[in-house]
């Protein structure tokens, strides 16, 4: 079979270091084994490859670029871009789970987290032992979180937490879910652990996109929250969109993996695929289309690596990760698109992994901030007007 | 116990070889390299004993700068330290056993593994001429290993079953396909590997016995002839499988 070797038109890979090149082919090598060849099943089933999860945790992917001591591996942020990226070109579902563990729980409760919290849950989630969610989306505040009616109330000893949450990735399967609620009017984050009287987590079914993932409501009626599961440094909206930055750096380097796939599988079937006298990849309307994709994941790759080298440098503005989500999200639905019309009707079953991608980067496109939203984030920082409340 | 892994730099299974220039050697231009797949058994069996018995894990490379990135691999899995055993010149199966030799006399290891055969050359003899240059035991392709104090019990494959081995400390054993399953460098893995050493040494200098003269690829593969596309074409297909192909 054909090995993936990766799409590097532009000697990207030069700019990159040892000890990145050594991690993202350790991830490459990993996809290929573990992943590839599991996938199109769950997908198929609409169920999350559950036995990856150790797996993972054993090769160090959860919370990457936290420190040692919490057994993490201390990445810098371009390896945790790569990382993603690597786990995209499996899937969008596999990707989801480990940007949610990594940036959506375990990032906050390292940011705003007493000490014991940190103590007890970070090397836990860092093996995989403990699944973890993130609940900020209601069913009626998605792009406009602020308007939440999740809400806290103090009682003795904790606080009484009633609402429930809306599109949680991995919300059935976790046993801590990071729930932004507000408690006086002001958003504040709440570890709340499964089991938790009052507190369920349905699984929503029916999904077109992202079907090798878990996707849930949280539902919370009447959940007790002991005192000690306030996430103490939380002081508003803005924790939550930090998290939410985190995350959104990571989509915009994983959906080059999914990128790098479609373009990969459609260059293939290209070569081999004879109509009338010749291969279609002999053909000028195949190879415009070929060069496109090409092109444009060669921006993406440039767009990210500089913002990973801000990132680590630690002068990455918000907007900026707001561009790359915006642009890498499009270009590779329009990338999923083209590689499925190269690929003709065998890009419509799932020997092939063009409509699988298709599928989920619709739901990549539109999660942790639509390409409106973003559109409109950028908008505001060029021109002062900001064209939301 | 002091564990030795020989591992070797090679060209990736899934790269497309060219022959370059001189026709004697490979063309290196876009191959990518690897640590040779057996070697990886090797490694993990080595790590393994340790996890057992305690000690120390060894990772040794006879090659240029280059086989410094397949030392590096090592040490991500979880290798000690390694010793990169420098040359530039190509050696035969002789030259690397004799150079192998000569650094593991020096440290007393109780077992050195290395894979059955290096996926380049494909001599499938190093191990076996590393354990006679030392005076050591050898049991090669092993896919099975239990040690129990001095001694060495393992599986070999053979032509159409397994044998049983016994041996003593100290030993070499060649590692073979159903083994172990290797584990992958963690991330973790790879970061703590910086920081681990990669000694660099000159060899024992040796005359190779053997001299390569010339490479060559496999005559390019016939293309296929589609004799009828229904039943009427079964006899055919039969006169031409027995009379051309002479396969039935």
């Amino acid at each position: 079979m054909h090995k993936f070797s990766g799409v590097d038109y532009y000697n990207i890979d030069s700019l990159l270091s040892e000890d990145e090149l050594m991690i993202r082919d350790t991830v490459r090598d990993f996809v290929s084994a573990e992943i590839i060849p599991v996938i199109e099943k769950h997908n198929r089933e609409g169920s999350f490859p559950i036995q990856v999860i150790s797996k993972m945790g054993e090769l160090g992917l959860f919370g990457t670029t936290l420190p040692q001591k919490y057994n993490c591996a201390e990445l810098n942020n371009v390896s945790y871009g790569l990382v993603l990226q690597e786990l995209e070109r499996g899937d969008s579902g596999i990707r989801s789970f480990v940007s949610v563990q990594s940036s959506l729980v375990m990032y906050p409760i390292f940011t705003f987290g007493s000490e014991e919290q940190k103590d007890f849950w970070l090397p836990r989630l860092a093996t995989g032992e403990k699944i973890g969610c993130f609940g900020l989306t209601e069913p009626d505040f998605g792009s406009n979180p602020g308007g939440m009616i999740t809400k806290a109330q103090k009682v003795d000893g904790g606080y009484l937490l009633n609402g429930a949450k809306m599109w949680i990735t991995n919300g059935t399967i976790a046993n801590l879910a990071v729930v932004w609620a507000k408690l006086d009017g002001v958003v504040k984050g709440f570890l709340v652990e499964k089991g938790f009287k009052g507190f369920t987590a349905p699984e929503m079914k029916g999904k077109l996109s992202l079907r090798a993932s878990v996707t849930s409501e949280l539902i919370f009626d009447n959940v007790f929250i002991p005192d000690k599961n306030l996430l103490p440094k939380t002081t508003g909206l803005k924790n939550a969109l930090m998290c939410l930055n985190q995350a959104r750096f990571g989509i915009a380097w994983g959906v080059v993996g999914a990128m790098m796939a479609c373009y990969d599988s459609a260059l293939n079937y290209s070569k081999s695929r004879i109509q009338f006298s010749k291969p279609i990849a002999a053909y000028q309307m195949t190879q415009e289309k070929l060069v496109f994709m090409l092109t444009e994941i060669t921006k993406a790759q440039l767009l990210n690596y500089q913002m990973g080298r801000l990132k680590d440098k630690g002068i990455l503005k918000h907007t900026q990760v707001s561009m790359a989500k915006r642009n890498n999200c499009e270009k590779a639905l329009e990338i999923a698109h083209i590689a499925r019309e190269i690929l003709g009707a065998n890009g419509i079953i799932d020997e092939y992994p063009v409509m699988r991608h298709a599928a989920n980067l619709e739901a990549v496109k539109t999660y942790e901030g639509t390409h409106e939203m973003h559109t409109l984030i950028i908008g505001e920082d060029i021109t002062g007007f900001a064209a939301f409340d | 116990m002091k564990v030795a892994v020989c591992v070797s730099h090679v060209p990736d299974t899934a790269t497309k070889v060219k022959i370059g220039q001189d026709e004697k050697h490979i063309d290196p231009a876009g191959v990518v390299f690897i640590i040779n797949p057996y070697d990886e058994f090797a490694v993990e069996e080595a790590l393994k004993t340790k996890e057992k018995f305690g000690g120390e894990v060894v990772a040794i490379s006879v090659g240029n700068d280059n086989s410094k990135e397949t030392l590096r691999k090592a040490l991500a899995m979880g290798v000690d330290k390694g010793i990169l055993l420098k040359t530039d010149k190509s050696l035969d199966s002789v030259g690397i056993a004799k150079a192998l030799a000569e650094e593991l006399k020096n440290q007393q290891f109780d077992i050195v593994f290395m894979g059955k055969q290096s996926v380049d050359y494909d001599d499938s003899i190093v191990g076996q001429l590393t354990s006679e240059f030392l005076g050591y035991s050898c049991i090669s392709n092993a896919v099975y290993l239990n040690i129990e104090g001095q001694k060495v019990i393992a599986e070999r494959e053979i032509e159409g079953g397994k044998e049983v081995v016994e041996s003593e400390l100290p030993v070499v054993i060649t590692t073979q396909k159903g083994l172990n399953e290797p584990r992958y460098a963690s991330l973790k893995g790879i970061m703590a590997s910086k920081k681990k050493e990669i000694l660099e040494k000159p060899i024992v200098e040796t005359t190779n016995h053997t001299e390569v003269v010339k490479m060559r690829k496999p005559a390019a593969k016939q293309p296929g002839r589609i004799i009828g596309t229904d039943v009427s074409a079964v006899p055919e297909l039969v006169k031409l499988l027995h009379e051309e192909a002479k396969v039935i």
